[in-house]
Order: structure tokens, then sequence, then C-alpha cells
């Protein structure tokens, strides 16, 4: 078994994903922050099977693929459900009452997993995934309007081996809304006031000096890095025709296999990439 | 005082070696001292006991009047352990209340009537364990950490608990074997804090994958993820926040981290601190400015008592010092009087403990591991639970095992801070030192400036620790309702509190003895830019109490004032009376806000404390100041203060011209039957230019100042002997406060009050001379005029200062305001009377600075 943290050697590696089918529901309830155009229902699942068979397929990941349910519009973003480090996984109770029984599914298919699960029972609390940036090395948890004080405790006793920050957020969703990480060491961050902001309270806070690369749309910080042993430093970003500088700035990582991936119709619902999926890294059976 | 920061690298390189010799010396003091311990020639004994990492107990008499170092050698060589500089003695004051035995100090004058009985430690935990040169350091730390995580106190997950428990298992049983491990083998360790059954499985499965580690390999491994758990050698304090809320402060080698239940809220690294203080049950932290902020800020945490933040302002001193400092600090040696705590950490640092480590060239030595012994249970977090067995003593035998991993640790020294700076900011690898020389409130935006566009003013890492102290006040009996009143006065001035008085260092002290007055005063003089008018009083004058304020519009500025030149010639005794910790930062006269800050912190000063130690503050790198300076003007070309490089070190260089100024040169009251006299200087500043012009200038001219304070000069007074800042003059009591910083435009900077007290013939210097002043300014004077007007008990000056730099037009109004009386004057309301006079004076203009500055003459009482 790795020992803690299995330092950076081990940031990325991920032998699992758990995603939730697209509900039909999502076109015209999922939740938004802001009016916009509506979902082309179609695009998006063609969007999302890419996106699950890059994982899948390309990846080499094995993939747990929950069925849609169309009384939770939402349910598609499973990273809000639950937070995954190592062999432990916190279920969250996310801060919409309305996706509060998204967490059932992804319950039941993390416990077939053997892991630790640990749940957030707690009424007082809130937390979304979309706000828990685990940088290899520790936590940061955005305060936002979905997670709260509570939550974020909930999280550090969860994962006591790791420094849990709070971060508050401001004008975005989740504290990942913005930012991600992009590598080991590497925080890809939005070029916006408020993931400047939120990036800076992460630097302050760290004991860790992390490299950052800074793109010019806040949605493109959102990508999702992996360590894949047969190909190394993966990257999953948006595609360029979607956010043509911001690919541009991610093209520059030389070490990177990189792939573009669309996402154009979920964003309409404040869905980015790493909503879509939870990663897990199955070392053992322990 | 106004302390500088100024802790540069390059001074440390420096004096590096000075230091180093220093050190020496030191322990070679020390150890003539144990020698003859070691043969108890019938004095006066008393038993003690210390509680070992392994469970065992040492005992040992020791002459009562021992200091804490013999006890920890003692200790140590029972141990067999040489890098002994991670580790301390601990002494428990209601129950839950450690407190680190300090080596350098007698222990019955730290235990007082407490039972002799210490546990031994860990009380810095190296942040690369890897790095420890022997085995035998690496398996106390190994035990320290047991004992860490079984009680809670260092707390980690049920998967780690296991790994850690399986290397611990193996360390101390070696290879798993089915035959002799069977079902509970296990349980008569303790991992955690509630182990389960599933846990003991767990570890039992582990422990059967580590087959073939020596135990030294396996206390490797142990450390190795140990290390890496977030709360990993954080030393935690209850603590309050300004709103009461309870909060925890965790002190490591990296800095100040700030939890609110498990979560870290806030942290500041070493590097980002400029001072730290406490003040009865306060503690507080000044740190910088953030990139986007202009203002420092202090930060105040309420501890639970005076003890408790005592405790932790010690704790933050040493490991400031352990693992940031190349070498420690001189401790303060106060001759006349007791200025607050003198503590310092006196021992090693880390670099300091490496570079002797690598010198270690014994045979790795053999040492019997607890494991049959199963010490375990009992180690949960109760130290004093003792187990009777006793460590075996090792002998360096003969190879020892997996001695193999000597680790030689290349770069000792200065890596610690490379590391550092480099993790601030983002991405970008840190700016480039910083020195930043100015330490109250002052440090202004243009400090900020300064940052961001030159490299040199700021070193990474410079901490001060303030210390408050009101003491002396003992000295003066008479004058001390004066000086509680006067602090009240200044209280409302502030919001926030902030720092302090110098310690008064032994050698600055010994050469301003030594130093003709005269030169002093000129030395002085020359170099204070903006310098206040000064009042000199004779020997005669019995109390003497200066107000400056200092108005100013568009910059904060950076005021120095506050020397303190006793004449020493009257006679021997002379007492300071160092109003310590006074400073305060009053930040609503500031337009903007800054954040936090702590507000009625400051405000407390007045009560005199008996205990001397009620307030603590610690400037840890003096020296280098003024290397720092020559630097910078090296840098800036164009500044004529090349001239008076000399003299320049301690003093506060003022590149503005109007700042510079506006030395108003005072005169002195000199009337032999004034009792006392107040003196306010007001000084107003105003600058009128077009806002890009006045962008940029102003950018340049923050680049170029530098602010020292009269703290600083201590430190350059090695080498600069003439030139006389003290605020901690032995004879001298200050008290300053400062009431904000400043800003670039608008907004008030920083005010500080020194109060002197003297005794008879002191004579009070406070800035400028004209030439000095102009020759730092690169500016043209385009009008000064000089106002004075007089009343019975007061005497007003005004000195008005238009200056002309780079098409930037700056007015400038100091007043000075010379109050003597026989006795009681009402100094708050003089203070108040006078800030608010300048207020409505010059409505359109800023104060900056505020001097109060008192005289009291003791003769009275001592002599006469």
């Amino acid at each position: 078994m790795a020992g803690l943290g299995g330092g950076s050697a081990a940031f990325g590696r991920c032998t699992h994903a758990v995603v939730r089918a697209l509900p039909e529901s999502l076109c015209r309830q999922a939740l938004r922050r802001a009016p916009g155009p509506e979902v082309d229902f179609a695009r998006a699942e063609r969007e999302h099977q890419l996106y699950v068979g890059v994982l899948r397929g390309k990846l080499g990941l094995q993939v747990l693929e929950l069925p849609a349910d169309e009384s939770l519009p939402d349910c598609a973003f499973v990273e809000d459900a639950a937070v995954v480090c190592e062999e432990t996984a916190l279920v969250t109770r996310p801060g919409a009452p309305s996706r509060r029984k998204e967490v059932e599914a992804m319950k039941r298919v993390l416990e077939s997993l053997n892991l630790n699960i640990v749940e957030m029972i707690d009424e007082n609390a809130t937390l979304d995934g979309g706000d828990v940036l685990f940088t290899g090395r520790e936590f940061f948890v955005g305060l936002s309007r979905r997670t709260n004080q509570r939550g974020a405790e909930i999280l550090a006793d969860t994962f006591k081996d790791y420094a849990v920050s709070t971060v508050p957020v401001h004008d975005a969703l989740h504290l990942k809304s913005f930012c991600s990480m992009a590598g080991p060491n590497l925080i890809a961050i939005g070029s916006s006031e408020a993931a400047q902001k939120a990036l800076k309270t992460m630097q302050q806070m760290s004991d860790h000096r992390y490299d950052k690369l800074t793109v010019p749309d806040d949605a493109a910080a959102n990508c999702i890095y992996l360590n894949i042993p047969s190909k190394g430093h993966v990257l999953l970003h948006r595609a360029p025709e979607e956010y043509p500088e911001s690919a541009k700035v991610f093209e520059k990582l030389k070490d990177h296999m990189l792939i573009p991936i669309a996402n154009t119709e979920l964003d309409k619902v404040d869905g980015s990439l790493t909503c879509c999926s939870v990663l897990i890294n199955k070392t053992s059976e322990l | 005082m106004e302390v500088e920061k100024v802790a540069k690298e390059k001074e440390e390189k420096q004096t590096e070696k000075e230091k180093r010799e220093t050190k020496e010396v030191q322990t070679a003091e020390i150890k003539p001292e144990s020698i003859p311990q070691k043969s108890p020639k019938k004095i006066k004994t008393v038993q003690c006991k210390v509680m070992l990492l392994d469970g065992t107990e040492y005992s040992c008499d020791l002459e009562k009047r021992a200091k804490g170092q013999v006890l920890f050698d003692k200790v140590c060589e029972h141990l067999n352990l040489l890098e002994k500089d991670y580790f301390g003695l601990l002494f428990y004051e209601n129950s839950d209340q450690k407190n680190w035995l300090d080596s350098s100090k007698e222990i019955k004058r730290q235990i007082r009537s407490l039972p002799w009985i210490f546990t031994f430690n860990v009380k810095f935990y190296p942040p690369d364990p890897s790095q420890l040169t022997e085995d035998i350091t690496r398996y106390f730390l190994c035990l320290q950490l047991r004992q860490d995580i079984a009680s809670g106190r260092l707390p980690c997950s049920f998967v780690t608990h296991a790994l850690l428990g399986s290397y611990t298992l193996q360390a101390e049983l070696g290879d798993h074997d089915p035959e002799e491990h069977r079902s509970d083998y296990i349980s008569e360790f303790q991992f955690a804090p509630n182990q389960t059954q599933e846990m003991e499985e767990k570890v039992a499965e582990l422990h059967k994958t580590h087959r073939g580690l020596t135990p030294a390999q396996a206390d490797s491994q142990f450390l190795e993820n140990a290390k890496r758990l977030s709360m990993y050698g954080v030393d935690l304090h209850h603590a309050k926040d300004s709103e009461g809320v309870d909060i925890m402060l965790g002190v490591c080698a990296n800095g100040l981290l700030i939890y609110k239940d498990r979560l870290r809220i806030n942290r500041f690294a070493w590097p980002k601190i400029l001072k730290i203080s406490y003040k009865r049950s306060n503690f507080y932290i000044k740190v910088r400015p953030a990139e986007l902020e202009q203002f420092e800020s202090t930060i105040g945490f309420k501890l639970p008592n005076h003890r408790a933040a005592k405790r932790l302002w010690k704790v933050c001193v040493e490991h400031h010092t352990f693992f940031r400092l190349v070498s420690p600090e001189q401790p303060p040696k106060a001759k006349f009087l007791t200025l607050g705590s003198k503590f310092r950490y006196s021992g090693r640092t880390q670099a300091q403990t490496r570079q002797a480590s690598n010198l270690i060239d014994r045979p790795a030595p053999y040492f019997e591991r607890t494991s049959s012994k199963r010490v375990s249970r009992s180690l949960d977090g109760a130290p004093m639970g003792i187990s009777d067995q006793s460590l075996l003593r090792d002998f360096p035998a003969t190879g020892g095992q997996a001695a193999g991993d000597k680790i030689i640790d290349i770069e000792a020294a200065g890596q610690a801070k490379l590391r550092e700076g480099g993790r601030e900011e983002d991405g970008s690898p840190v700016k480039t030192p910083q020195l930043e020389l100015t330490q109250d409130g002052k440090v202004e935006s243009e400090e900020e400036e300064a940052q961001q566009k030159s490299n040199s003013l700021r070193v990474d890492g410079e901490n001060i620790y303030v210390r408050h102290s009101n003491l002396m006040l003992e000295d003066l009996d008479k004058t001390q309702d004066d000086l509680l009143k006067h602090q009240a006065s200044i209280s409302e001035l502030k919001r926030n509190f902030m720092e302090s008085t110098p310690e008064p260092r032994p050698n600055e002290w010994e050469k301003r003895r030594i130093t003709p007055l005269s030169l002093q005063t000129q030395g002085r003089h020359a170099t204070r830019a903006e310098g206040p008018c000064t009042g000199v009083s004779d020997a005669d004058k019995s109390s003497h109490e200066t107000l400056d304020i200092v108005e100013e519009k568009k910059q904060a500025e950076v005021g120095i004032e506050e020397t303190l030149v006793v004449d020493e010639t009257n006679k021997g005794k002379m007492q300071v009376a160092t109003d310590a910790g006074e400073t305060c930062k009053v930040e609503h006269l500031s337009k903007k806000d800054s954040s936090s800050l702590p507000s009625d912190s400051s405000s407390s000063s007045s009560s005199s404390e008996s205990e001397d130690e009620e307030v603590g503050e610690y400037q840890p790198h003096h020296r280098g100041i003024e290397e720092v300076i020559r630097e910078e003007q090296e840098e800036e070309e164009d500044m004529k203060r090349k001239e008076h490089e000399e003299k320049i070190q301690h003093v506060e260089t003022t590149p503005e011209g109007s700042k510079l100024n506006v030395p108003v040169e005072h005169t002195q009251v000199t009337a032999e039957d004034f009792v006392q006299e107040n003196a306010v200087t007001i000084a107003t500043e105003e600058k009128n230019l077009s806002e890009e012009i006045k962008q940029d200038l102003g950018e340049e001219k923050e680049e170029e100042q530098l602010k020292l304070n009269g703290d600083v000069s201590h430190v350059d007074i090695d080498v600069a002997p003439q030139i006389i800042c003290c605020s901690e003059p032995p004879v001298v009591k200050t008290e300053m406060v400062t009431i904000s910083d400043a800003t670039q435009r608008t907004e008030i900077s920083t005010k500080e009050v020194p109060i002197v007290q003297t005794e008879t013939k002191t004579i009070t210097y406070e800035s400028p001379q004209f030439d000095g002043s102009a020759g730092g300014n690169a500016g043209v004077l385009l009008s000064a005029q000089t106002i004075t007007s007089e009343s019975i008990s007061t005497t007003t000056t005004t000195h008005i200062t238009k200056m002309v730099k780079g098409g930037v037009s700056e007015t400038r109004i100091e007043k000075r305001i010379v109050i003597t009386g026989d006795a009681d004057i009402d100094h708050d309301e003089a203070l108040a009377q006078a800030i608010k006079e300048a207020k409505e004076q010059h409505p359109d203009m800023s104060v900056t600075r505020v001097v109060v500055h008192k005289e009291t003459e003791l003769a009275e009482e001592d002599e006469e």
C-alpha cells in the first residue's frame, strides 16, 4: 500500500471512475446560476458519451455508470455527491436540497468498491464535491452557496492526514468552477478576479508552493488530470472550439497527453469537466 | 520603539561567523558548570526526575541553582543522544500547561514551587527527518510521534494509523513471525487513540509486508509518512480571535497556522510576520501587507491568560529562531532595568545543529528499543505515565545497525529560508529579498511599492519579536501616574496595538556611553530626514513630554522619532523608563481601514504590571540594516544620501523631498524650573500634484525610502558608533504609538509617541538638522517658515516647508508644542487638543505622525 499521500508520483493515479447518465429533465430543470440558452439534449448526450468513452476506452479506467434518474435533473454531476481520497470516500450532503437524493446511488456504488465510507449526516452541514480541491498534499474547500463551514469540518475529520483550508468563493458556483489540478503540483486557474483572489488565498494557506497555469477563461481552468501508467500525464481539457485562447495555454504543456473535450451543453447548466465523474484509485483490497 | 524589520539574509551571512563564535563561547561557559555538578560538593541538591520518551524515568541530583542546561545535558548523555537540539525538557503546571525548561536559566526560578519533574520531548520537529544524522535521533523522534499519535495530538486517518503502526511493529519486533506473533500480539501496542480490532488486523497485515526492514529502516519509513501529516510538528495553543471565537494557533517550522475547529483558516509564514508580541493575555502578530494591500496589519488573539500568551510568544520566538535563522540572537542583557521579557532562544538553530551533526564521528550507537517492553499503552498522552523499565544505556557499539544512511546535510543554513521564501507568492519565484527597515506602523505604502518595484528593501524572513513592557515603571514611582495617563490618552488614538520597545542591548549601550554626546546627536540629526523638532532639555528639567504630530497627505511616511540620547556624564544611575510596548497603530485616522486590527488592545497599555515579563517583543535580526541600506543607496544612484551614508544607517531615510526635512529645530527649553515639559510636534504635509505625476513620483520615492527606526539603531551601532538611535537606552523609557500605516496617498501614517523619562540630566534629542535633510532631498525647498507662539506653559512652534521635487509640491507642517509644568499635566488632553487643533487648522491635510515625548526628572526621588 502506498504511503501517506504517496507523494507527487502517485497524484492523479486512477483506476475507476463513477459517472451517471444524463436525465432528460436536465434540459429544463437542472439548476443554473443564470438563465441562458436551452440545453440541446442530444448534443449533451453525445458530448457526455465522448467523455465517458475517453475515460473508459482511451484511458482504460473501469467506468461505473449509474443510470439517470429523471427526478434528479442534476444527477449527472456526480462529483458533488462524493469526495474520494485514497481508500476513503465521503458521501456528501449537497448544498442544493433538490440534489440530496443523488447521494444514495453514489453511496451504493462506492460501497461496492469497498471503500471506507463516511456519510455526512449532520443536518447543518452542506458540501458539494465541486468545492473540494485536492492537490495531492492538502485540501482546499470553497465556502460557497453550496458548501458551508460545517461541511468543510466534516471533510477535515474524514481526511485527517491532510490540512484542510477553507477558501471563500464568490461569483462562482464552486471553487472548481475556476480552478483544478492540471498536474502533480500544478493548479490551473482562471483569470477572473474571483479566481485570482481564491488562488491568492490558497497560496497563503499552503505550506507548499504550487505552480500555476493561468488560463484566460475560468471555465477552461476546470480540467481533469490523470496519471495513467501507460500514458503518463494525461489532461482532459475544454476544446479549442470552446475556449481557443485557453486551449493554447494547455497546448504548452509538453509533458502532458492532451485530450480536448467539448462540454458546451452541460456548461449551460454550470457543468464542468470534473463535475461529471468521481475518480477513484483502488490500490488494494485491504 | 520602532523596530525595524531587519532580517536580511545578507546580514545574517555576514554576522554568521561572529554569532557562531559567540555561541561557542556560550557553550563553553555552560560546560564548566555542568562538570562541577557531577561531583556533588555537598552543596544543596535537589532530586530531579525526567520521564523519557520510552516511558522510563531518569533521575539525578542537581545543585539547587543549576541551570536547565545542566539537566538537559545529563539527560542527553544518559540517552547517548548527540543531536539534541531538537529536544527539550518540559514541566507542567496545572497539568495541562506545558512549559519548556529554558536551558540558560536556573531551574528553580522557572519551576518555582513545582516539583522537579520533567518530561523529555521533541521540541522542534525536523521537517525532514531523513536529514538527521543518527538513527538514534530518529528513534527518539519516532517515540515522540508514537506518543503524539496515540494520544490524538497528531491526528491521522485510519489507514495511516494502520500503516504507521505496522512500521512500529517492524521496528520493535522485527519481521512478522507467524509462530511467535499470534493474533493478539498487537494489542499490547497502542497505535491510535481509539484502536479497534479492525485496525489491529490491518496493522498486522501491513506488518507482514515489511519483511526485511531493519528497525532503523522501519523508523525511517515511519517518519517519512508521519512527516507528511498536516499536524506534524504543529504546537497548538487555544485562543480566541478578535470576535471571541474559539480558534487554535499552531506554531510550526514554517510559521503560524490558525485553525477553527479542524479547518485551517489562515496561515502566516515566518517571512510574512514582522513582529510577534504579547501583552497581558493578548498575543499579536504584525504581518506584511499582502501583495495587493497597502497596509500592514496587526492581528490580535486572546489567550486564556497571561502565561499562556507568554508561552505562545516564547514558542514562536524559538521556532522562528530555530528554523529560520542561521544563528540565534544574543539574548539581551539588561543592565539597569528589566524591560519585559528578555527571553530569546539560546540553543542552536537547525542550521547550526545540522552543521554540528555533520561532524559527528562515532559508530552508530547501539540502543535497545522498547520493543519487548510494551511501553505503548502508557503513552497515551500522559507523558507522566511511567513504566518501570529502564532504558538500557546505550553504549557505542561497533557496527550498529543500518548506519549506512547517514545523510549529510549539505546545505545547512540558508536553505530553509530560501525555500520558504520561494514559497510565498504565486508561481513566480519570490521576489528578491526585501528588507523592511521600518517596523512599526511605519511601513507604509512606500514600502509596498518598494517591494514591488525594487528588490532590495525587505529581506524575507525577518521578524521582529516585540516585547511590550511596562517595566521600569517601578523605578519611577512618581511618574508612573503620568505615564499611565499618557498611555491612556494615546490609547484613544489607537486602534491597533503594536509594538514597541526595543530591547536594551548592552553593546550599543556601551558604545553610546562612549560616544560623545555631541557626535551622537549630530549623526542623528543628519540622518534623520524627517526628524521632529528637537527639544533639548537640560539636565535640570524635570519632566518633559513631547508630542509630535505629523500630518501628511498622500503618503504615509515613515517616521522615526524617538531617539533619545542620554547624557550619561551626569550620573551613573540613569533610569530608563521605557514604556514599552506602547506603540499602537491607529488606523482610524487613516482613511483607509485596514482590515484586521485588533482594536482595543492597544489601549490597555496603561496598567503597570508587576511582572516584568508581562509583555514581550523581540527583534531578531538586527544587524545588517546598515548593509541593506547601503545597498539600497547604491541602487538609487540619484540619492544624495550617499554623502550621508554612514550616518544614515540608523536613521530613517526619506528620499522624498518633502518629507525630508522639515526639520524644525525647535528649541530647547532650558528652564530649570520646569518640572514638566510637554512638547507636541505636529507636522502636516500636503502634496499637490497631478495624479499621474504623483504616482510615478510616489513610486520612486517609495522605493527609496528606508525607514529605520530607533530600534534599529542598536543594531547598527556596532558599525557606526557615532550614530545613536536608541530607543532602548538604558536610561530612557520610550513609548511609541503608531497611529497607522501609511499608504500611498492619503492616509495616515505612523505615529509614534515616544516617552522618555530620564533622570536628571537627560537630554533628549529628536531629530533634525537641516543639512541632514537637505542632503537627502532631491527636491527644491520652496519656502520654509517657522512660527512660534508662547503662553505660560506652552510653546508652540510651527514649521512649514514647501518643497518641489520633480514637479510635485509638498507642504509639510510640523508643529511642536512644548508644555511645561510643575506637576500633573493632563497629557491626554494635551495630545487630543493638539491633534484636534492640527486638524482644524489644516482640514485638507492629514496627520501623519504624532510623537509624544516626555521627560521627567527623577532626580528628586533618587538623589535628593
